[in-house]
């Protein structure tokens, strides 16, 4: 007849963060959490804010963070500066390499363009022409001029050889304050501004090609390399366009809480990062283009690089701070100490027969393993399948299995003889579990009985032992706060109604006078009714 | 007789078997049970029921195979007569009238031509007496029995509490806390007692005796659990017993096996115990049979022994104590809490079957087609427990979802849980989707799906509705999360309340647009939507009982019923009361696939039906008094194809069919065929058939028998319908020699083949039939013990019967003149 049914254990959704791909990938990154294989996140302080932070194109990845008055080169696990570069006389902005990783342009409060040399100490050439501070700087893929953008309005291109300015477009009506050059076209590079715009430049025309409108003052603007979609942001928006469809808007995303002020793409271009004032870096898919990671600092952000090969995050923050998380090391599935399995020939005995068409299989029967108490359970015997299930390994890590059994003897009216006639040490155990589970929600009705039932039974001996004794404060304790705590969440929803109330009564009348169909008919007839 | 086309109630769904201990036939072949008035034969190996013995005007209470002859069946019934049966052919061979109710019934094989009977005694309430009864000899069917001695008085009126023992010298009888023996021989009565203290929780009431088959021994089961085994009781001081003690409550049946060696016994924990040598410490088990057992019984060979469960079903156990096979109509669960349920996909009728479980019905076959664990925990059988059950149950409208709700028996805090099963079609069965723990924070009254067939799976929505005030709708979400193994699961979508009145019903509207929910005494209507409230139906005095919307030409109205008796339609369009009518409903049901709506009503006793269409105020159909008993649900089945034969007269009836369930748990149904009609083919065909492996041979040789039988009927012989049909010289020459004497194979062939082809000219049709005549008249010539074994022969081989009977054949040539003219007389009295 039917075989016996296990206890079911109910299975909860896990609490917490759900863990995906992504989170395993990036956990590299979160110090505090991964194992002692992964370092803790390096923070090294800046004499100012961060403005920019670039790596190097080409290994061993070092980057130049960008804050006050210096430009610092830091090494890949240095928390020392190997190079400074310190000459400028006010504050330096955007610092960034060139594709080979010798040359370095930065922009500076007085408004002059330096190139500087990675080994050498002096600028190499100095671009003077803008005649406010220039915040942003980049090489085009030629390698051999420059761009760069200015509080002026203006968006200048110099040739590196002469240190003369090509060209330069005023088209811009307000701070330019980020750019980005086409990694496929030479001629090609985009700057965004503080005017809402997006403009798209050609070195060979006199204007710009195409103005893309955020509708937020852009901070930063990034091209994917392929080179067609372009993602800005500005305000709390990131917004992703279609360059070659004539700036389309594909899709704007509004993740962050305060304003986006930097953005960057992983070495695949997989994955795009998003820094915010909010202190949030977020990670988004490049194909559905939702979060799939999200990691938290201490206060707002400013810049953010990833290393070439996703191992290190650096992000510099407004208080001066870097920090510096390197991704965990993948790790190799060891193989440590397989247990010795049996020789090849016993474990292959008889199953290379093939059965033959007038063969009849007999199957073996498939034997059904049942955990300790469930053996217990069908055999009746409340008390011990209760032991079973209050041993250590089960009550810390799978606390649903124990409630599951004392639910099922309580089901069976059996709970409260097996709870009974237990030692000093047993009943300790009991009650710190149940003062522990029992503001849980997902077990709070079972452990109510259970708890109903040991003050029950064991209340004669209550001030025989000191430790059950405070076990049973502890437990008195425990409730007490639940109950306080429930209270406060029931405030909380009733104030919440209130505004609900208002709320939907708005909805319901604009509903109404939207719709002119059957349905409104019925109540109107139901009215004059 | 009814004349033709008058509605008359059907019972259908078998009754219960629990009348009295099943009996096994003679081979074990067979196995006979009392079926409500009726006497059933199941095929032991099959599961079948191979015979519906009717006859008996009521309860069925005993049956007996006839000691002197074991293809014969005695039954009694509470109408006061015993039955003579033989069970073979399913024919009534005589009726014994003895004029009082009989209760059980006892046969000797010591007792020439009496049988043993409990009637009550005259005069005197719950008071019972064995009596042997003379069955009196007499040629016609109809006889009278009123030779009447009694026994033994002051018996119980259970068939458990009398037994008798080995060879039928003594008979022991059980009532209360008293056992009384009495002697036949020496005409001695001896009476024990026990004490009547409950102590230590014992209660030694007497709840069944059996005695040992071959010493002098009794063994009694206990109200409190407990077997005791009695000898020695000849002396009324000296007796003695011995205490077998396993069961937690009361011991239903006790069976020794036909050596006496081992003893079955049987509670409410369903389990089986069989105890070896009378000693407690060796017992096995035969655990979780699925209900309580009401009746074991072995058979007489000892190989197979079968309980009688409380639930309407039969479990064949081997006598190594493996469970063998079960037979299972209908399950009569306690309380139908889920309501009859037509599942779409097979057209079964759905209800709670074994305690959470749900059966599926089918009402074709008569038979379960299978059973879903909904709530997929062991079952404790154990009185007074809070078991959770079924309470639920609702089916979208192609069937591909399921949703139960399983609520535990505790009033104050329900332990509520709502499942969705998905239908898998791979696997034919439905799979848990989703789980609810506590859906609402108190029972849950009534649950519907939005049924809309054109539109997809996406536009399900579930509505349930609870005692906590509120009603909710769950739709189904896509799964984001691609590791999850299923794509969809469901979740709340809208929590509604009205006046923190509890909500009692819903119902959704046939286009699905309109939710309908009761509240107390208010019916509410949503908006399927967007969910907010239009309008609302109140017809003051009572709350709301049933609702329901009309379908198709009539979807405009909403009918309900209130507790004040009370039958209103309401138009949805004017917002007014159409009509009302004042009847107290219990049930209302409307019909899926037409626009009429059924109401029972219930007054005093008596239950009526109204068929109706909301458009009109006048039923379409009234039937008073249908029924005795309260009918608590009903169902539209549709049919499978329209019923022509009744389309004028019942239109209601044509594209589907009524059933309801009675508070006794008959299910019943309206008929406007008569009762031969409505019996199924294969319960008329012969019990005898055996079940030979099929080789290309038989099949061959089968095709050549029906050929021949088909020549017998076109010549307007009768033909005498028996499997062992004679073939043809050359195919019995061949199968009946010897295979070391035969020639080569290449030789016979082409005779063989010859012989296949041009039957006719190998023998004369003629011939034919008399061979089968002469068969026939022997059979009957034959007095009843040759008959036997002449059924025996039957069942042993069909090749040693062939064998034998081209013997009988030659024997008979020398007789033929005198048979032609036997042969001819039996054709002048069949015509």
């Amino acid at each position: 007849m039917a075989a016996y049914k296990p206890v079911v254990v109910q299975a909860c959704p896990k609490l917490g963060e759900r863990i995906t791909q992504d989170t395993l990938y990036w956990r590299g990154d979160k110090g505090g959490e991964s194992g002692p294989a992964a370092a803790t996140p390096v923070q090294i302080k800046e004499f100012g804010a961060v403005n920019k932070i670039d790596f190097s194109p080409v290994p061993p990845y070092n980057y130049a963070v960008t804050a006050s008055s210096r430009i610092h080169i830091y090494g890949r696990y240095s928390q020392e500066p190997i190079k400074t570069f310190s000459r400028f006389r006010e504050a330096a902005y955007g610092a960034t390499y060139r594709d080979d990783g010798r040359l370095l342009a930065a922009g500076s409060e007085d408004g002059s363009v330096c190139l500087l040399d990675v080994g050498g100490k002096a600028p190499l050439r100095q671009f003077e022409g803008h005649t406010k501070p220039v915040h942003v700087v980049g090489f085009l893929s030629d390698k051999y001029r420059i761009f760069s953008g200015g509080d002026d309005y203006s968006s200048t291109l110099w040739d590196i050889a002469s240190a003369k300015e090509i060209t330069s477009y005023s088209e811009h009506t307000d701070y330019v304050r980020c750019g980005c050059a086409s990694k496929v076209n030479a001629d090609v590079f985009i700057t965004g501004s503080y005017d809402h715009t997006v403009k798209l430049f050609d070195a060979r025309t006199k204007s710009s090609v195409m103005t893309i409108e955020h509708g937020h003052p852009v901070e930063s603007v990034l091209l994917f390399p392929s080179g067609g979609l372009l993602v800005s942001a500005g305000g709390r928006y990131v917004k992703v366009w279609d360059v070659l469809k004539g700036g389309q808007l594909l899709v704007s995303l509004k993740n962050h809480h305060k304003t986006v002020t930097c953005l960057c793409l992983n070495s695949s271009g997989q994955r795009l990062l998003s820094g915010s004032l909010d202190r949030h870096v977020k990670i988004y898919s490049t194909t559905s283009y939702k979060v799939v990671h999200s990691f938290n600092y201490a206060t707002s952000i400013l810049s953010l690089a990833l290393s070439p090969e996703d191992e290190t995050i650096v992000v510099g923050m407004t208080n001066g701070v870097l920090n510096v998380k390197h991704r965990k090391p993948e790790e190799k599935s060891e193989n440590s100490q397989k247990k010795r399995q049996p020789a090849y020939r016993t474990y292959m005995k008889g199953r290379t027969y093939m059965p033959k068409q007038e063969d009849f299989c007999v199957s073996k029967p498939v034997k059904r393993v049942l955990r300790k108490y469930d053996k217990l359970l069908r055999s009746f015997q409340s008390s011990k399948a209760l032991d079973a299930v209050l041993e250590p390994a089960i009550m810390v890590h799978t606390p649903e299995v124990t409630v599951a059994v004392m639910q099922e003897l309580h089901r069976r009216g059996t709970l409260r003889s097996a709870l009974a006639g237990r030692d000093e040490k047993q009943v300790n155990l009991l009650l710190t579990f149940v003062a522990r589970r029992v503001i849980e929600p997902r077990f709070t009705p079972v452990l109510v009985t259970v708890a109903d039932m040991i003050t029950d039974i064991y209340h004669p001996v209550v001030g025989q032992s000191a430790v059950v004794d405070k076990q049973f404060l502890k437990l008195k304790e425990a409730i007490g706060k639940e109950i306080d705590y429930q209270e406060e969440l029931l405030e909380v929803l009733g104030m919440m109604d209130t505004l609900f109330a208002t709320f939907t009564k708005k909805t319901d009348t604009c509903l109404e006078e939207n719709k002119s169909n059957g349905v409104t008919e019925i109540i109107e007839t139901n009215r004059s009714y | 007789m009814v004349a033709p086309g008058a509605l008359r109630v059907v019972r259908c769904g078998g009754s219960t078997l629990c009348g009295a201990r099943a009996v096994f036939s003679a081979d074990s072949k067979y196995l006979l049970c009392a079926s409500g008035d009726f006497v059933k034969v199941y095929s032991v190996n099959t599961e079948e029921t191979l015979r519906l013995m009717s006859g008996h005007a009521d309860l069925v209470t005993g049956i007996q195979l006839n000691p002197h002859n074991h293809m014969q069946l005695y039954s009694s019934s509470l109408d006061g007569t015993i039955k003579l049966w033989d069970f073979m052919d399913g024919i009534l061979i005589k009726t014994f009238t003895v004029g009082s109710k009989l209760l059980a019934l006892y046969t000797l094989a010591t007792a020439e031509d009496s049988v043993f009977v409990v009637i009550p005694k005259k005069g005197e309430r719950d008071t019972f007496q064995l009596v042997s009864v003379k069955l009196t000899k007499g040629a016609g069917q109809d006889l009278e029995s009123k030779e009447l001695s009694v026994v033994l008085g002051g018996v119980g009126a259970s068939m458990k509490h009398i037994a008798f023992g080995r060879e039928g010298a003594y008979v022991v009888s059980v009532k209360g806390v008293n056992l009384q023996v009495y002697f036949f021989k020496r005409k001695l009565l001896n009476r024990f007692s026990l004490s009547t203290l409950k102590t230590k929780g014992g209660d030694n009431r007497f709840s069944c005796v059996v005695c040992h088959p071959t010493e002098d021994c009794i063994a009694t089961g206990h109200a409190d659990g407990k077997i005791r085994l009695w000898r020695n009781f000849h002396h009324k001081k000296e007796y003695t017993y011995s205490t077998l003690h396993w069961h937690h409550d009361i011991v239903m049946d006790l069976a020794f096996s036909m050596e006496g060696t081992r003893l079955l016994s049987g509670g409410v924990e369903s389990v089986l115990v069989q105890w070896h040598n009378e000693s407690s410490c060796q017992k096995d088990f035969l655990p979780r049979l699925g209900s309580p057992i009401e009746y074991i019984s072995m058979a007489s060979d000892g190989a197979l022994c079968c309980t009688l469960h409380t639930d309407n079903r039969i479990t064949i156990i081997n006598s190594n104590l493996r469970f063998s096979r079960s037979i299972q109509g209908l399950i009569k669960s306690r309380d139908v809490k889920t309501g009859l349920v037509v599942d779409p996909r097979t057209k079964a009728l759905v209800l709670n079957g074994e305690p959470g479980h749900l059966q599926f019905y089918s009402l074709q076959s008569d038979q379960q087609l299978f059973s879903l664990d909904i709530v997929q925990r062991q079952y404790i059988h154990e009185a007074g427990l809070k078991q959770s059950d079924l309470v639920k149950v609702a089916f979208s409208a192609r069937g591909t979802w399921l949703a139960t709700v399983e609520e535990s028996e505790e009033v104050t805090d329900p332990e509520l849980q709502l499942k969705l099963w998905f239908y898998h079609e791979e696997a034919q069965s439905f799979q848990l989707n989703t789980r609810i723990n506590t859906p609402h924070d108190n029972h849950i009254t009534d649950m519907c799906f939005r049924d809309m067939d054109e539109l997809g799976d996406d536009s399900l929505i579930l509505v349930t509705t609870g005692r906590d005030c509120v009603f909710k709708v769950w739709v189904m979400v896509e799964d984001t999360d691609p590791e999850a193994q299923q794509s969809v699961s469901w979740t709340c979508d809208f929590v509604g309340s009205y006046h923190n009145y509890q909500a009692t019903n819903c119902c959704f509207s046939e286009d699905g647009s309109l939710l309908a929910v009761s509240f107390e005494e208010t019916v509410t209507v949503w908006d399927s939507l967007t969910w907010d409230l239009k309008c609302t139906f109140c017809h003051p005095p009572g709350n709301i009982r049933k609702i329901c919307f009309g379908r198709l030409t009539c979807s405009k109205y909403l009918i309900g019923a209130t507790d004040y008796g009370f039958l209103c339609c309401w138009n949805l369009l004017t917002c007014a009361l159409e009509w009302s009518a004042h009847l107290n409903i219990v049930v209302l049901q409307p019909d899926p696939v037409s626009e009429h709506i059924a109401a029972v009503s219930w007054l005093s006793k008596e239950s009526s039906l109204f068929v109706f269409k909301p458009n009109e105020p006048r039923p379409i159909y009234i039937q008073r008094n249908l029924c005795k008993e309260k009918i608590l649900l009903a169902a539209f089945v549709p049919r499978d194809e329209p019923e022509m034969t009744s389309s004028e007269k019942y239109p209601w009836l044509r594209k589907s069919q009524l059933f309801f369930l009675t508070d006794t748990q008959e299910l019943m149904t309206l008929s406007t065929k008569s009762l031969e009609e409505r019996l199924t083919p294969s319960s008329k065909q012969l019990a005898v058939e055996e079940s030979l492996p099929v080789t290309p041979f038989s099949v061959l040789l089968g095709k050549h028998r029906q050929q021949q039988a088909q020549e017998d009927t076109d010549l307007g012989k009768p033909v005498v319908h028996n499997k062992q049909e004679q073939a043809s010289p050359a195919v019995k020459e061949l199968l009946h020699t010897p295979a070391h004497v035969l020639p080569s194979a290449s030789f016979l062939c082409t005779i063989f083949i010859n012989s296949l082809l041009i039957s006719k000219e190998n023998k004369s049709v003629e011939e034919v039939a008399d061979e089968v005549e002469m068969e026939s008249e022997k059979a009957e010539d034959d007095s009843d013990e040759e008959d036997v074994t002449a059924m025996e022969q039957e069942d042993t081989s069909h090749m040693e019967l062939l064998g034998e009977m081209t013997c009988k054949l030659s024997k008979s040539q020398e007789k033929e003149l005198r048979k032609i003219r036997k042969m001819d007389y039996s054709w002048i009295s069949a015509f």
